[in-house]
């Protein structure tokens, strides 16, 4: 289907455009502002998935869902392997990450990749937060296309 | 049909409240925060009994005299409140829950307005015809 292309353009056009603007050494603040748009994204998606949706039991089934149906919903793919600690870390993995598999897969683009990871982490915390789960979100990439997202969840 | 319609956010505040005209509109605010407890109850019961459905919709939170007080709560703990007169006994289970859907979707599409500030008080147009709407057919 055309509409994911449009989305990976939409967001590599997203990224190229705040980086553009902003004045170099200024890598910190593109990152934080690419997240927050990716939180503001993800808690309009979280409604409207969640619509027809019966109420979550617990945390784990919280991440479940999002392993599964967004994932899908976002990626067309599930999540290939979530770990948790049960003390609130969750770990999710995934092998073959959209935004990460148009490069190439040595280790030539591994210093531009946190720009491209900085989006769906605050997807993630954006769905996560309206859920009512506080989370800091981190991405980490070992070998391209693979991706593992750490979700810690902050406790009151 | 329905004589108030209330959106109330995740920290239980209002987001959106109207009423019908009529001489004491305060009651009606009265009447949607008494039923939060109930929500609160509704929502933190679930959990113990293992076949339950964990519906969205919370079905007749409590009757009074004049009115009765339906409840709605979203994945992401928005509450919705209906009051209806009693009187209106047209009014069934399935009416209601068609309404509230509809007020859910409404919600989700306000939402995704990139000029909306998730938490703040929601002033959108389309929105408050949908809530018109749900006041007025008889």
């Amino acid at each position: 289907m055309a509409d994911e292309v449009l989305f990976e353009f939409l967001h590599m056009e997203l990224v190229a455009l705040i980086h553009r603007d902003a004045v170099k050494d200024e890598k910190d603040g593109c990152i934080a502002k690419l997240e927050s748009i990716g939180f503001r994204v993800g808690q309009s998606l979280i409604e409207r998935f969640t619509k027809d949706c019966s109420r979550f039991k617990d945390e784990l089934d919280t991440m479940k869902f999002i392993c599964k149906d967004f994932w899908n919903s976002v990626y067309k793919k599930q999540i290939d392997n979530l770990r948790t600690n049960h003390q609130g870390v969750y770990v999710l993995q995934d092998n073959k990450f959209r935004f990460l598999t148009q490069m190439s897969n040595g280790k030539q683009y591994m210093e531009a990749a946190p720009k491209y990871l900085a989006f769906p982490c605050g997807l993630i915390r954006g769905a996560l937060s309206s859920l009512g789960i506080n989370c800091i979100v981190t991405a980490e990439v070992s070998a391209m296309p693979a991706c593992k997202f750490q979700i810690q969840i902050q406790r009151m | 049909m329905a004589v108030c319609v209330a959106v109330i956010a995740k920290e239980n505040y209002p987001l959106f409240i109207k009423t019908t005209p009529t001489d004491n509109e305060l009651q009606f605010y009265y009447t949607v925060h008494t039923s939060l407890d109930v929500v609160e109850e509704k929502i933190s019961s679930v959990g113990k009994n293992v076949n339950d459905l964990r519906e969205l919709y919370l079905g007749l939170l409590y009757p009074t005299e004049d009115y009765k007080v339906y409840g709605y709560v979203t994945n992401t703990k928005v509450k919705f409140v209906v009051v209806v007169e009693s009187s209106n006994t047209a009014l069934r289970d399935n009416e209601i829950r068609t309404m509230f859907k509809k007020l859910h979707g409404a919600y989700v599409d306000m939402l995704c307005n990139p000029f909306y500030t998730p938490g703040d008080n929601i002033v959108s147009r389309q929105f408050e015809n949908v809530v018109l709407g749900m006041m007025q057919q008889d």
